[in-house]
């Protein structure tokens, strides 16, 4: 018995499930400032897009 | 009396914020980019909150929910592919790529997307009517849903709840397209997050706690085998025995045709390309790992354990307490067990939940119906032209859905069971056709476009053919095998081994295929240009494989 559940594997879901979680939670913050927020050349380009379309209208 | 008060108070609370919300996005509406990918800045938490909440719909919840009731805690696989698969995996994997070539090919849509990649308008316009002829069954699960439990909750016909959920959802995807529709999402995951952790909380609660709760589930184990065992129920806290038909329900059509399924759907694909840079999904596989444990290991959890409510007040089990239906085991534990005011929070979660994956996926369907039908047949559209096509796109997939989920229960003996398998149907298609090809798309340039063609019809014939005539789940309810075979599926109950043919999901069948056609043509068919494949993937910095 593990926390009350009687087959291993279903333990290793309700493990895995928090484990996936977590890794997660440690990938986002690990990667939080990585690189960078600024756009690239090609989202720029593809803003500018979006304006031409906005003067368009 | 007190409790109608406080329930018509939330909803009317609710409806206004999502309204705002919806206007906010009407409001800022001012170009087809605007509309088709909400602008440049998506916060990170809103972006994933509003991933989430269009990933988890109330058939989530409360379909899989019930599983959970029905077959146990073994369904908790299906978290961990919901989390590792449906957000890791989707977001650092999949995510990033669609993003940036997305941005590079000026794609706002999955067709968009497909047909720039591979220059075929027929890749455009085979995934345009894959979406166009398929989403609306899919949707017509989420709007029956949620029809069906405004129905039980606030004592209205069906037809009534129906058509003013569907009037409620069209009107704010209308106003606001994606950005109307983003904001609301995440208010409505920021809902769907309070009112999951307060059950998950009351439930282990009242229960004495997390081992204990789990001992009385584990202890109700011979009532579980007495009356499933001979389809390989082995207890709430065990896994079904191997190879028998209730493994075959678990591991392959719950676990993974939907935990799988889910990558390639081209209502949550759109979502990566709406934001600014690679920094913002890092951030949002945060928000989204814990949201997406918060909702379906909570649903999965609180299922299971139900059994132990159920059994201590009754000494029946949630199946049969729920008269045999798997849908009601969630709203009958809701009813009997929590008090009113944690169920009017979870009424309020749930049509949050059906809301915002109803409204993305009518948002996909009109953009494929307006801007990439006519994209593909070389129109060249203005931009208010594009929002036009759109919106009456949306108008027109949203009367079929709606259509359908009214007509199939009252004209059909078994529509409800259709509409039912909708999701399976809907992500088990979608896997088998795109998954290869969308993986190939954006990974290798080796992919040729006969190849990314015929991977994906193969893929979506082998599918199709398995759902109407072999996985019995669906084959079954779609009577065409009965019609031409005489039989519920054309294997019936044969084995080779461990195999029961009629429970293997078309996930397992038509991936396969599409992914050996596609990667067999590549080797034989003509590249496409170099020239094209550079504009498709960059310079050679942004080759590196995503860590």
């Amino acid at each position: 018995m593990y926390l009350g559940i009687a087959d291993v594997w279903v333990f290793l879901a309700y493990i895995g499930c928090i484990a996936a979680a977590l890794l997660c939670v440690g990938y986002g913050l690990i990667n939080w400032k990585q690189n960078g927020t600024t756009p690239t050349e090609e989202d720029m380009a593809w803003a500018e897009e979006s304006d031409k379309l906005a003067e368009k209208l | 009396m007190e409790s109608t008060v406080f329930l018509f108070i939330i909803t009317i609370l609710y409806l206004f914020v999502i309204g705002f919300l919806g206007y906010l996005g009407y409001r800022n509406t001012r170009t087809a980019t605007d509309y088709m990918v909400a602008g440049r800045n998506t916060h990170p938490a809103v972006m994933a909150l509003s991933y989430g909440a269009s990933f988890i719909s109330t058939s989530a919840i409360v379909g899989f929910g019930g599983a959970a009731g029905m077959f146990g805690m073994s369904v908790l696989w299906l978290t961990v592919l919901n989390i590792f698969v449906g957000i890791f995996i989707a977001f650092v994997i999949i995510g990033k790529r669609t993003r940036a070539m997305g941005h590079r090919l000026n794609a706002h849509t999955f067709p968009e997307l497909l047909h720039k990649r591979f220059s075929s308008p027929f890749l455009g316009l085979f995934s345009t009517l894959v979406i166009i002829l398929f989403m609306p069954l899919y949707t017509s699960v989420v709007l029956m849903g949620a029809a069906k439990f405004i129905e039980v909750r606030l004592s209205i016909n069906y037809e009534a709840a129906l058509f003013f959920f569907s009037a409620i959802v069209a009107l704010y995807v209308i106003m606001g397209g994606l950005k109307g529709v983003m904001y609301a999402d995440a208010a409505q995951g920021g809902i769907m997050l309070f009112g999951m952790s307060a059950l998950l909380f009351l439930t282990y609660y009242k229960l004495g706690g997390i081992t204990n709760a789990h001992t009385q589930l584990t202890e109700l184990a011979p009532k579980a085998v007495e009356l499933f065992g001979a389809a390989g129920h082995q207890g709430w806290t065990s896994m079904p025995a191997f190879g028998s038909r209730f493994w075959w329900v678990v591991i392959s059509t719950l676990v993974m045709g939907v935990g799988i399924g889910v990558l390639a759907q081209p209502q949550l694909a759109v979502r990566f390309m709406t934001v600014k840079s690679d920094t913002e999904l890092n951030r949002a596989v945060l928000v989204g790992g814990v949201f997406i444990l918060l909702m379906t290991g909570t649903a999965f959890t609180i299922g299971a354990l139900s059994n132990v409510y159920f059994f201590n007040e009754s000494g029946q089990i949630a199946f049969l307490a729920a008269n045999k239906d798997i849908e009601q085991i969630i709203p009958e534990f809701m009813k009997r067990f929590m008090p009113l005011w944690v169920g009017d929070v979870f009424f309020v979660t749930l049509m949050a939940a059906a809301m915002s994956t109803a409204s993305g996926q009518f948002h996909v369907m009109g953009t494929s119906a307006g801007r990439d039908l006519f994209a593909t047949f070389g129109k060249d559209l203005s931009s208010s032209a594009s929002i036009f096509a759109t919106r009456i796109g949306i108008l027109i997939t949203l009367l079929a859905s709606v259509l359908l989920a009214y007509i199939l229960p009252v004209y059909f003996e078994s529509g409800i069971a259709i509409v039912a398998r909708g999701t399976a149907i809907f992500m088990g298609l979608c896997a088998a056709t795109f998954l290869p090809l969308f993986v190939g798309t954006l990974y290798t340039k080796r992919i040729t476009r006969s190849a990314a063609i015929w991977g994906a019809v193969a893929g979506f014939i082998v599918s199709l053919l398995w759902i109407l005539f072999v996985h019995e789940k669906e084959s079954s309810v779609l009577l065409l095998c009965n019609a031409v075979f005489g039989r519920p599926s054309f294997f019936g109950d044969t084995r080779t081994g461990f195999i029961l043919w009629s429970e293997v999901d078309a996930l397992f069948v038509g991936l396969p295929v599409s992914a050996v056609i596609t990667v067999a043509l590549s080797f034989v068919t003509k590249s496409l240009p170099a020239e094209h494949l550079q504009r498709c993937f960059g310079v050679k910095k942004e080759e590196t494989p995503v860590p």
